[in-house]
């Protein structure tokens, strides 16, 4: 039975959690001194260790456990005392040792939340655990029509990605949202996002795979204060992917409560071209995963010290910048979403910084330049223009030096490599026209060429000086400083 | 049988530094007696064949006027569970048949630049799980005492080739007792050190928070020697203890124990234990106390619960560190149409029955529901075993008992009866699950079938030194009463 997605959440209110697997931007592997570099050829940057070799060992990478921290901290969670890593245990050929050191029990991190912005509100989601993990190696399913291992006729593995350092955050459950689920479920991830790479511990590329997610997703009916059966959507791979997972899986879940079945406890696939799930594993067939503590390693106890001094070099924090920028430049908590939406933060606050007011700093970069972006499918920041070129642009403009027009012709001039805005409006010639004596001829051409206008100025009809101005403005290549043109008008027909 | 092969590795390293034989000839001595007595022995899975060209290195090193290392010139039989860059490692296991590790473990890196000539790969109970080498892939080797006899185990070939003078020193692992009962029933000296001072990197895992490679010899200073060698803090292995190593050679020197205070197991004797085996401990004790030691008796009645907690930790360990032998990567591959077919086909075939024991009963114990009862339980137990062992060392500075129940038993005797098998490690377990320090040294021949009989010595954790004294005073006091090492009493080789 279909369900809309408006038909479900008048019947149901949605629960959801996010799994979010992040590979950490340390230089060298999570237990050897392998590099992690993304793209290098396959199975070349491997050892003993990251290659599960007979008799190899684990040795923690104490920058990982730094950065682990540091996102610990940024989602304001405890930080164990002490702790160790896990087994998990299940044989796949990705995984050299058929185990995984991972952290059951004893998680570095416990118990923080991450405030959310979403449609001008903020959702605070709670965190219920940041731990530690490596990743397994890659496997290529060559033959078949699927790219899975079934039906596949010869498997390929790929042991670079073994072994990078991954955390795993895991959101509590998040009731209440309602119909914005699935957008606070993509808000979450945007924001997580945000956290990650203000810390500088992952370079957050979803579309390489350095951050997935897995969606957890139940209903239930309205006011029964009952928690349905949950699902797991697995590898969700892009922000868009995460609303529509949970839009869909809360519409697929209310077609099965209203058909009278019962929603079961299984692992399902998004599929990202059709934007629905399908059915993966059931709770029935679930791995027993037999933790237990990993005997190869110490125990991890970052000392009090360490942690404190790790807090302490925190950088600012999107949510603390949000509230900083949302009261200095006066913003509503919309506009500051778009700004973050169009990914124009930081070139907008460094534009402020070099002098431009942040209206004006705004307005270029979220009008013209986000256009110009767009056109060339790039983000905003990635434009070959600086910070201080818009502040100059702006401040010409400010000085009457430039109108509006003549900006965006430098603009133009700057991107396409012409120089700095001042080089591009010495080359094109750019100023505003406002020498009185040149303004003048035109002024006087002008009349002279519609008199009717003319005398209708005359007859005190100032309004259609505008046609006047506008021949000016034409005749100069709109050059002339406009205001001062009709002011020269209508003094010379009064 | 060449009198270099009877020489002491102490003889050897000063015989060769000094010039009076070259590392050739010593090398050569050992091969020509391992071609002579391996069809016999058994001892080695594989013998290098770099052993010569090796010696000849040290050999120029000598005359370029180099330092040679503590153990220039001296062999050492390395057990195939070391992972050695140009020898093949399998663990006495058919998964592993052929393969050539690409890189060396940290211990035999070390012995090779202390001068040792590794020569060659010894054999083993499958992935050191067992106690006679009868769970070898390859075959069992034989007690050079009496050929018809385990030489113990899973270190067996290691202790074989010391006691069958093939090598004067040997590289085992204990994980149970691996190293102490192979010794005691071959009538040599081998010590498990403290756990974590003796580096695990490239020493294949049977169960990873109880195995500790360690050093088998024919005396006790021999023994002090290659552990000084071997040891010391390793950045490779998380485990390992960043602290000096316990000046264990100066101890072997020392070889007094008057004052010292000595604390008998009480629960290490009884049913189970052989009379003779009894009588001779009883002696070793009576020696000690004749040597000014301070004997008393002490409960450690935690003890008795070793072996089940043991057999609970050790599968469930192993059950995970053998995972890894899939056929995907390296080792024996059984073909077949998928990669979960072609795992369970390779695993079936390459892992022999106890392996295949072990691992299907950790996996129970480790499955949810059973790991709190299990797993969980075991490791409470193994609280209270530190327990008591820190209560004991209170009192005293050494524990001591039998090594193993009984002395070796014959080839097949216990094959079909893993229980008994088991029970061989019934005394070593405990310094297992605590990580302390223990010896076997000789302490004669049981009366009723003339075999060795190993007495047994427990240190705190970095007290590995007081081993070396109580097994150094030991060993003087009864070679001066039997007026010759006991292994010169061994009779079963006919070379
Ligand atoms: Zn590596």
């Amino acid at each position: 039975m279909t369900v809309t997605y408006e038909e479900a959440l008048q019947k149901y209110e949605p629960v959801f959690g996010l799994e979010t697997h992040v590979e950490l931007g340390t230089r060298t592997k999570m237990f050897c001194g392998c590099p992690t570099a993304f793209g290098a050829e396959p199975n070349t940057q491997v050892c003993p260790v990251c290659l599960g070799l007979p008799g190899s060992l684990p040795v923690v990478n104490q920058r990982a456990i730094e950065f682990a921290i540091r996102i610990g901290l940024a989602l304001n969670c405890s930080i164990a005392s002490w702790c160790r890593f896990a087994r998990k245990n299940y044989f796949y050929p990705d995984m050299p040792k058929n185990f995984q050191i991972s952290q059951y029990d004893e998680p570095l991190c416990t118990d923080g939340y991450l405030d959310v912005l979403t449609g001008g509100e903020t959702v605070r989601v709670g965190i219920e655990r940041v731990h530690l993990e490596e990743d397994t190696g890659k496997s290529l399913h060559v033959g078949g029509a699927t790219g899975r291992i079934q039906g596949a006729e010869y498997s390929l593995v790929d042991y670079n990605r073994s072994g990078i350092p991954l955390v795993e955050i895991v959101t509590k459950p998040v009731p209440g949202t309602g119909y914005l689920a699935p957008e606070v479920a993509r808000a979450y991830v945007t924001e997580l996002r945000d956290v990650l790479r203000t810390l500088g511990v992952s370079d957050v590329r979803m579309e390489e795979g350095s951050m997935r997610c897995d969606v957890n997703t139940s209903i239930a009916a309205r006011g029964s204060g009952a928690w349905g059966t949950r699902t797991e959507t697995k590898n969700v791979n892009s922000l868009r992917s995460v609303e529509r997972a949970v839009r869909s899986e809360i519409s697929r879940q209310a077609g099965v409560l209203d058909a009278g079945e019962r929603v079961v406890q299984e692992t399902r696939h998004f599929h990202e071209d059709t934007g629905v799930t399908t059915s993966g594993r059931s709770k029935e067939e679930a791995q027993d995963y037999r933790y237990f503590p990993e005997p190869d390693l110490v125990p991890v106890a970052p000392a009090d010290e360490w942690v404190s001094s790790i807090r302490a070099s925190l950088p600012e924090l999107p949510s603390a910048r949000r509230a900083r920028l949302i009261s200095a430049w006066s913003l509503s908590e919309l506009e500051f979403e778009s700004l973050r939406n169009a990914g124009a933060l930081d070139v907008v606050e460094a534009t402020v910084a070099v002098g431009a007011s942040p209206a004006d700093a705004r307005k270029w970069w979220l009008g013209e330049l986000a256009r110009k972006a767009n056109d060339d499918g790039i983000e905003v920041s990635a434009l070959p223009i600086t910070p201080s070129d818009v502040a100059r642009i702006a401040a010409l403009v400010k000085a009457g030096t430039l109108n509006d027009r003549l900006a965006r012709e430098v603009i133009d001039g700057v991107l396409w490599g012409e120089g700095t805005p001042d080089e591009v409006v010495e080359k094109r010639g750019l100023a505003v026209v406002s020498d009185d004596s040149a303004l003048i001829a035109a002024v006087d051409e002008a009349i002279a060429a519609h008199p009717d206008v003319a005398e209708k100025v005359r007859g005190g009809k100032v309004a259609a000086a505008g046609a006047l101005v506008g021949a000016v403005m034409k005749a100069t290549r709109g050059q002339a400083d406009a205001p001062r043109v009709r002011e020269l008008i209508l003094e010379r027909l009064s | 049988m060449n009198e270099l092969t009877t020489k002491t590795a102490a003889e050897l390293a000063a015989a060769v530094a000094g010039g009076e034989v070259s590392a050739a000839e010593v090398t050569a001595a050992h091969l020509a007696r391992i071609e002579a007595v391996e069809g016999q022995v058994n001892a080695f899975l594989h013998v290098a064949a770099d052993a010569a060209a090796r010696a000849s290195e040290i050999d120029a090193r000598r005359a370029a006027g180099a330092p040679l290392g503590p153990l220039g010139g001296v062999p050492v039989a390395v057990k195939d569970l070391f992972a050695t860059v140009g020898m093949p490692t399998t663990c006495g296991s058919r998964i592993l048949e052929g393969w050539h590790p690409p890189y060396e473990s940290t211990i035999t890196r070390r012995l090779r630049e202390a001068g040792a000539i590794l020569i060659g790969k010894t054999n083993m109970d499958e992935f050191a799980m067992g106690s006679s080498t009868e769970n070898s892939a390859y075959g069992p080797s034989h007690n050079p005492w009496d050929l018809s006899f385990v030489p113990g185990g899973s270190s067996g070939g290691s202790a074989a080739a010391v006691a069958a003078y093939e090598a004067p020193l040997a590289l085992g692992t204990d994980t149970g007792g691996s190293i102490r009962e192979p010794a005691a029933v071959c009538g040599i000296v081998g010590t498990k050190p403290t756990y974590g001072g003796s580096s695990r990197y490239g020493v294949v895992a049977f169960a990873s928070s109880l195995d500790t490679p360690g050093p088998l010899a024919r005396s006790v200073l021999d023994a002090a020697l290659l552990h000084e060698a071997m040891s010391g803090h390793d950045p490779m292995d998380s485990t390992s203890i960043d602290a000096p190593v316990p000046p264990v050679v100066a101890a072997a020197r020392q070889a007094d124990v008057a004052g010292m205070r000595i604390g008998i197991v009480s629960e290490f004797s009884g049913e189970g234990y052989q009379p003779g085996v009894m009588t001779r401990f009883n002696e070793a004790v009576e020696l000690l106390e004749s040597l000014g030691a301070k004997v008393t008796e002490i409960s450690c009645r935690h003890f008795k619960y070793a072996m089940p907690a043991y057999y609970l930790i050790a599968p469930s360990e192993v059950s995970s560190n053998l995972a890894r032998f899939d056929g995907m990567r390296y080792g024996l591959r059984a073909s077949a149409s998928s990669a979960e077919e072609t795992m369970s086909l390779s695993r079936d075939a390459g892992f022999g029955d106890e392996a295949k024991r072990r691992i299907v009963l950790g996996t129970y114990a480790l499955s949810s529901g059973y790991y709190d009862a299990y797993y969980g339980k075991a490791q409470q137990v193994r609280t209270l075993i530190i327990r008591d062992f820190d209560a004991a060392f209170e009192q005293v500075d050494v524990l001591v008992s039998p090594s193993s129940p009984t002395t070796a038993f014959p080839i097949g005797e216990r094959a079909d009866d893993p229980i008994a098998m088991y029970l061989a490690d019934l005394c070593t377990i405990p310094s297992n699950l605590a990580g302390n320090a223990a010896i076997s040294v000789p302490c004669g021949l049981a009366p009723e079938n003339g075999l060795p009989v190993g007495l047994h010595v427990m240190a705190p954790v970095l007290a590995d030194d007081r081993l070396y004294r109580v097994g150094a005073a030991v060993e003087a006091a009864f070679e001066s009463r039997w007026g010759h090492p006991l292994l010169t009493e061994a009779k079963g080789l006919s070379a």
